[in-house]
């Protein structure tokens, strides 16, 4: 599990985050959301060691991060950014065989040649993988980033956990991609070892696909549970400024404003 | 699929041109040395017989000097490609972050006001002087840009290395303008660089250097090669960002101090040596850091060896001769890669 504990994050008089505490279990699909300014992705690069917090611990399983070097953590935590530019020009393979390098030192191993191949082709950019980075597609691009991401945490370790962070991973991408790439996410969610944290922007995004929802608001924790229990006009409204519509259709409901 | 690039084509049309270049280098001049000559030097020097003139001049004076080259290309090479890397940017240069004009102000201090302080080290003078100057520059150009959280951003790294640049070269300047005739042309001919002053003492020094920062950077060639993508997403992967940069500005003031204070200011030798290998093959840091350094003594070698032939027996500062190729090659550079700034 990765626990937050007690999260506190200052600038200056600003809280951004004030004392949040969440628990991240496996085999689920988390997701955090709320409106601009509210903490989401302050709280994720709190959780991915990318800033250390002003109070509070992350915990990953029984160890804490700041117990952890940036490569040991790497071994076992990936993150997913919105997009990612490169500067100098590399093919589409070496940019995911990056999400190997907390694995080796020098040269690739087999396995670390296995694990890039598997997760192209998971993500169905083996075609891409001799074309530069520079030239691909919005679309293209994330999907070349999520087969790095995934193919850093490849391999089960027994016994331990995996993590896998995503940054608002589909803000750039076409309805038909996200929902491509959330589809991706469910079939990932039942490898039982892999804890999944994401924040979205998309209610309605995250009322079809999480499983549990945290809903932050002026950086405290208004709501968490299932979709149906968090996403109520109500809570919509205090928290976004804007009284939705809900509507139910079958398991789902959709969120209309 | 395949997932790794075979270099093999181009270590060999690298090794082999730096072979030829090499030779050519040590042959041509103001005098020619025969092949003949090298051999006979060699044996003669060995066997403790007597040297003819030419055997001497090539002992003492022509190989010494061919080798320099190599080293001093090298050093300016893989500096060239660290900056870039460290910078995410191909059109950076070593001598953006003050390291060179403040091996120039260095230089120049001791050329006016060496005599003034006594100070002397022998032949290590000027050399001591000039890395100095280079090291201080670059550490304050670091400190100065250096906040409050522990962070470094490139942006404020490179403004303040424009404007202590500006100062070492006022400083520079204002050295100039005290300076007596003879002391005035030190500087002057300091600052286009020449490599006629090479002596086996320089070529000891910048081959350890040279060879001790190219085993130690290509430690950092994964981490760099991750840097590509920012500083977050290189850190996702487990770089530890502060400890890669300063490493990395370490080796580089290392590399450009060392050469510059035995050979002077050579620019652009950095900025053309790692655009060529990434057009032939790629941008990863491990192909990029070997390739410059075979590949940034071959340029040398042809700048020095134009600075040598073009206006014989005089000779012509090498600085200009780098500057001549590298100016168009950086505007063009600029102008068909818009997007870098």
């Amino acid at each position: 599990m990765l626990r937050l504990e007690n999260i506190t994050v200052q600038m200056g008089s600003k809280k951004l985050l004030d004392s949040i505490s969440v628990d991240f279990y496996p085999g689920k699909i988390n997701l955090i959301i709320g409106p601009n300014g509210s903490g989401k992705s302050t709280l994720i690069k709190v959780a991915s060691k990318q800033i250390a917090p002003t109070g509070g611990n992350v915990w990953y399983e029984n160890k804490k991060a700041t117990d952890f070097s940036f490569q040991q953590l790497a071994r076992c935590r990936a993150v997913l950014s919105q997009h990612t530019e490169i500067a100098f020009p590399l093919k589409a393979w070496e940019v995911v065989m990056m999400g190997r390098y907390p694995h080796f030192t020098t040269h690739p191993s087999r396995a670390d040649e296995q694990a890039i191949t598997q997760a192209m082709d998971y993500f169905d950019v083996v075609a891409l993988a001799h074309r530069d980075y520079a030239t691909l597609s919005g679309g293209e691009k994330q999907r070349v980033n999520f087969a790095r991401v995934l193919s850093q945490v490849w391999y089960p370790v027994p016994g331990k956990l995996r993590f896998l962070l995503l940054d608002e991973p589909l803000t750039f991408l076409d309805v038909n991609f996200q929902y491509q790439f959330m589809r991706k996410l469910i079939e990932l969610e039942h490898k039982d070892d892999l804890v999944i944290v994401g924040v979205v922007h998309d209610l309605n995004l995250a009322s079809q696909f999480g499983d549990s929802i945290l809903l932050l608001h002026e950086g405290k924790a208004m709501a968490r549970g299932k979709p149906a229990e968090v996403l109520t006009a109500d809570n919509i409204e205090k928290s976004f400024q804007i009284r939705p519509q809900i509507f139910s259709r079958g398991n789902s409901n959709y969120i209309s404003f | 699929m395949q997932l790794n690039k075979r270099y093999t084509s181009v270590w060999w049309l690298l090794a082999t041109t730096l072979a030829i270049v090499f030779v050519c280098s040590m042959s041509w001049g103001a005098i020619v040395i025969s092949l003949h000559d090298v051999f006979s030097s060699v044996s003669n020097y060995f066997g403790g017989h007597e040297l003819t003139l030419d055997e001497r001049i090539f002992l003492n004076i022509r190989l010494p000097r061919a080798i320099s080259c190599l080293l001093v290309g090298a050093s300016l090479a893989m500096a060239g490609v660290l900056m870039q890397a460290l910078f995410r940017n191909p059109i950076v240069e070593p001598g953006l972050v003050g390291t060179s004009s403040g091996a120039a102000f260095g230089a120049s201090l001791y050329f006016v006001l060496g005599a003034t302080f006594k100070f002397n080290a022998g032949v290590w003078t000027l050399p001591i002087a000039a890395s100095a100057g280079g090291a201080m520059a670059t550490v304050f150009v670091f400190a100065l840009s250096h906040r409050k959280e522990g962070t470094q951003s490139v942006i404020s790294l490179l403004l303040t290395g424009i404007a202590v640049n500006a100062l070492c070269l006022s400083g520079v300047g204002l050295m100039s303008y005290l300076a007596r005739d003879p002391q005035a042309r030190s500087i002057t001919f300091w600052n286009l660089g020449t490599l006629s002053g090479s002596s086996w003492n320089s070529v000891l020094l910048i081959g350890i250097s040279t060879l001790v920062c190219l085993a130690v950077s290509l430690r950092y060639a994964k981490a760099l090669n991750a840097l590509a993508m920012g500083e977050d997403e290189a850190l996702f992967l487990g770089v530890n960002i502060n400890r890669l940069k300063i490493s990395v500005v370490a080796i580089t003031v290392c590399l450009v101090a060392v050469a510059t204070a035995f050979v002077g200011v050579i620019s652009f030798v950095g900025l053309i040596v790692p655009h060529l290998l990434r057009l032939m093959k790629g941008s990863d840091n491990r192909f990029l850091l070997i390739g410059s350094a075979l590949m940034g003594g071959i340029l040398l070698s042809l700048a020095d060896l134009a600075a040598r032939l073009l206006l014989a027996p005089a000779e012509l500062p090498i600085g200009i001769v780098t500057s001549v190729i590298g100016v168009p090659v950086f505007i063009l550079l600029l102008r068909r890669n818009k997007h870098y700034f």
